[in-house]
């Protein structure tokens, strides 16, 4: 390509393409992370017969970035005995771990910086790679609290990654791939238009599971607040505190994007509207359906943590693994037969 | 590094929880002893929040002591004050006047309320539902407001007075009163929408720090605490003081003495007590709120202050609060108990014939079920410790006095 | 193809560089005074006692054991549920019976008391 006389080589426009791609989804995915906040403060407000931030801003609404600017610049504390490397690294590998899921989110259709075949066994590594983070966080800090809060969440991450894994399949094998906007596709030729309906069990597993991954009640143990103060991140401040809270929210918008990606439709719609609407307009709508899907999974999130106590260690563990594994098993199990029914292979 | 040698000790890790911890309310300090999550040994240590109580009352005439007794258990300032001046009373051998009776019942209903109230917001919240917490809050300021009216103080009230009661009770209180009587009822059934019946909530608490009646008893427990195990036992009914002889309640009784039934035993003392105070309300008679030959004449209501009279003007009220007029009591001892919210409560004073105690000691129900945490948390889990602080409800103002 | 891997590379750099460039010139912005009772570890304001890097409970790595062999078997589902429409019902019985396979250690898991806390 020829710019201003210059000749660019494609492979470099094609990197500031993806760059470009990168800066808008990051800036927007921290916007949103940052108003994931400000709208749970206000939905568990209104639940809880109070309104929630009102100072900053009309409304409070900016509130956010006034608790962004406050985080910035507080102190950074590093406890004595601390193992400086580890507790440096830990809440950017947390953090970084949860953004880079955002690569292989389909926003609307044709819209994703990766649109690579395995992006859900992508997204589940990356957050088995955040378990790392609360792990190094909980033993890097030297203090108690922290490395029995780290120790819940590893088991507890890994535990429910097995169930959250199990209950992915049965969409799989109904979409045939893993490849998240082929998902989204073979929901649009499904007569429902969403894999929730047949894959009911497979969504309840897998909501669940969601909010275990993500430590909220009722799974918020690791950072159960009453008993191990702050979990892993008690002895973090400032901006690393700023980046364990970004991680976990981002992990909410990524485990929200993925409901909405696999069992509710994601942008998908019906064909008689894709086929008399001009392209820009249906994808807008596209996006604004996976939006507002994500965010009545998020409020989802919000409610629950309004209305639940939380349960007991032991007690979540015997959810994970006792019924949680089991079920989505037979799940699968009956999702392959039905399938094979259909198809009349029996 | 530790020498090979202890290596394949067994080792337990020793947690200090508290006193600056979130769920430890107020500042106890558990140690634990932990086995993997489990509870093997718990020390509670007390005394953070000491501040000799007792030993300052011994300076104070047995009006001025009265203050002193607001900061014991301080989320439930009046019924402390109720146990007061009933033990002073039963010293003095003199009776506070029928209407007075009756006043300190209700407002000792009322802070039994209140009281219960911070207690299922914080014992909820340590379980980790934050809602009811700010739904309980919502009623508490109902009450705090009630008591504003009242004696112009929220929490530290220092209204019951050796005699009866500082100021009469106005039309006006009543009927707020007695329209948050009514309402709370539907209140509770918000609360009890949430918690009682939630399967997390049952899985948390149901066969968590379980204490036979037997034991319970040995244990010197009261209160709600007590009744949990299903120990019929409530000095207001037992040895009625005030005006509970004259009302209706009954005393909710649990079964198995675990902190589920600890808390329905709570939540079904929290109706009993509205009921109380309705029929309080109902049927309050007339007459004067305090004896006026006996006891300080003080107005101390806000408009006494504005109106001082030459007879009771402000070195008068000044001589009356710092020791200047003293009553002289008859030399002797009482023990004097009353129900409080965390439990029996009781006073015993030691009199030597002169205007301030010779010796004053409270029976603190906190610090009693404070001894018994170890009793009932050792072979739980780290969690099951919150919900059992949570659920015998002390208050550290109380235990350390 | 490797170059559809290249953006979430690029992301991933993007992503570390605002995580790590963020820390540091928040590091430069920031107030720094620190002495020996902030930087003490917490311990609901009591001084720590003994070690906190103690020995934990085994239940711990019996977790972790566990989850080996069961994400395992997950990852052997997932591309045996990619391509369930194209090998049909011999695969599909294949697969029952691997399955079958895991429950019994399952289920021995579970007789072992694997899944209990105590």
């Amino acid at each position: 390509m020829n710019i201003l006389g210059i000749t660019i080589a494609p492979y470099i426009i094609n990197i500031v393409i993806i760059l470009l791609k990168i800066a808008v989804v990051i800036a927007i995915g921290l916007l949103h992370v940052a108003y994931a906040t400000y709208f749970e403060r206000k939905v568990i407000g209104h639940m809880q017969v109070r309104l929630g931030p009102r100072e900053v801003g009309p409304h409070g609404l900016l509130q956010p970035i006034a608790d962004g600017i406050k985080l910035f610049f507080k102190e950074d504390i590093i406890p004595a005995n601390a193992d400086k490397p580890l507790f440096y690294l830990a809440p950017v590998i947390f953090m970084v771990s949860a953004l880079t899921s955002l690569s292989v989110i389909p926003f609307f259709d044709g819209f994703v910086i990766a649109d690579i075949n395995i992006g859900l066994l992508f997204i589940f590594a990356m957050s088995s790679l955040g378990a790392y983070g609360i792990v190094m966080a909980g033993w890097a800090s030297n203090s108690k609290y922290s490395f029995l809060g780290g120790l819940r969440s590893a088991s507890q991450v890994i535990s429910y990654e097995i169930a959250m894994g199990l209950s992915l399949v049965g969409v799989m094998i109904m979409a045939g791939s893993l490849n998240l906007t082929d998902i989204v596709r073979a929901q649009q030729a499904y007569p429902t238009g969403m894999f929730a309906i047949p894959q009911f069990v497979g969504f309840f597993v897998f909501i669940l599971a969601a909010f275990a991954e993500t430590n909220r009640l009722p799974f918020d143990l690791p950072e159960a607040e009453s008993e191990l103060v702050a979990g892993y991140f008690t002895e973090y401040s400032g901006f690393r505190f700023a980046l364990f809270f970004l991680g976990e929210y981002t992990a909410m918008l990524i485990m929200s994007s993925i409901a909405s990606i696999c069992f509710l439709g994601g942008w998908g719609l019906p064909t008689f509207i894709t086929a008399n609407l001009p392209v820009f307009l249906w994808k807008a709508l596209g996006l604004g359906m996976f939006l507002v899907k994500v965010y009545a999974f998020m409020f989802l999130y919000y409610w629950v943590r309004a209305t639940l106590p939380r349960y007991r260690y032991d007690q979540l563990m015997a959810i994970g693994w006792k019924l949680l594994i089991p079920l989505a098993l037979a799940n699968i199990v009956i999702t392959g037969l039905i399938k094979i029914w259909i198809k009349g292979m029996l | 590094m530790c020498p090979l040698e202890n290596t394949f000790e067994t080792r337990e890790l020793t947690l200090s929880m508290g006193p600056q911890h979130p769920a430890t309310h107020g500042v106890l300090r558990l140690v634990l002893d932990l086995e993997g999550e489990t509870v093997i040994k718990c020390t509670p240590y007390v005394g953070y929040l000491h501040r000799g109580v007792e030993k300052l009352a011994e300076n104070r005439t047995y009006t001025s002591a009265l203050p002193l007794t607001d900061r014991l258990d301080y989320i439930s300032s009046m019924n402390n004050n109720v146990g007061y001046v009933n033990a002073v009373e039963k010293l003095f051998g003199i009776e506070a006047p029928e209407r007075a009776k009756f006043i300190r019942t209700m407002v000792a209903e009322m802070g039994r309320i209140s009281s219960h109230i911070v207690w299922l917001g914080t014992h909820v919240l340590d379980i980790g539902a934050t809602t009811p917490f700010l739904y309980a809050f919502r009623e508490r300021e109902v009450i705090m407001d009630l008591f504003e009216m009242l004696c112009g103080a929220r929490l530290t009230v220092s209204y019951p007075r050796v005699g009866g009661v500082r100021n009469d009770v106005s039309q006006e209180f009543l009927d707020k009163l007695y329209a948050f009587v009514l309402d709370f009822p539907s209140k509770m059934d918000d609360y009890e929408t949430l918690v009682t019946e939630n399967r997390i909530w049952k899985k948390r608490t149901v066969g968590i720090g379980v204490i036979s009646a037997e034991e319970a008893v040995n244990w010197g427990l009261t209160g709600g605490t007590l009744r949990g195990s299903g120990v019929n036992y409530d000095v207001r009914k037992h040895a009625p003081y005030d005006a509970y002889d004259k009302v209706e309640f009954d005393v909710p009784l649990g079964k198995n003495g675990d902190c589920y039934d600890r808390y329905l035993v709570r939540m079904g003392e929290m109706r009993q007590a509205n009921r109380i105070i309705k029929q309080c309300i109902e049927k309050i008679p007339g007459g004067p709120p305090v004896l006026s030959d006996n006891a300080p004449e003080l107005d101390m209501s806000a408009e006494g202050f504005r109106k001082l009279t030459p007879e009771m003007s402000l070195e008068h009220a000044y001589l009356s609060f710092s020791g200047g007029y003293e009553t002289l009591a008859p030399e002797g001892e009482v023990f004097s108990s009353t129900e409080a919210p965390k439990g029996e409560l009781g006073f015993y004073i030691v009199s030597d014939g002169s205007g301030r105690p010779y010796r004053m000691r409270v029976r603190a129900p906190s610090f009693v079920h404070a001894s018994a945490i170890p009793r009932l948390c050792v072979g739980h889990f780290v969690a099951d410790v919150i919900a059992v602080i949570g659920t015998i409800d002390i208050v550290l103002g109380e235990c350390d006095r | 193809m490797p170059s559809e891997y290249l953006p979430i590379l690029i992301f991933l750099m993007v992503a570390t560089a605002f995580g790590i460039g963020a820390l540091l010139i928040g590091g430069l912005l920031r107030m720094k005074r620190p002495y020996a009772e902030k930087l003490m570890p917490y311990e609901s304001g009591n001084l720590p006692v003994g070690e906190p890097r103690y020995r934990f409970s085994v239940k711990f790595y019996i977790v972790a054991m566990l989850f080996v062999v069961f994400d395992v078997e997950a990852i052997f589902l997932y591309p045996w549920a990619i391509v369930f429409d194209k090998i049909g019902l011999y695969a599909f019985i294949e697969m029952v019976i691997f399955i079958v396979i895991l429950l019994v250690g399952y289920i021995y898991a579970w007789k072992k008391e694997a899944f209990v806390w105590d």
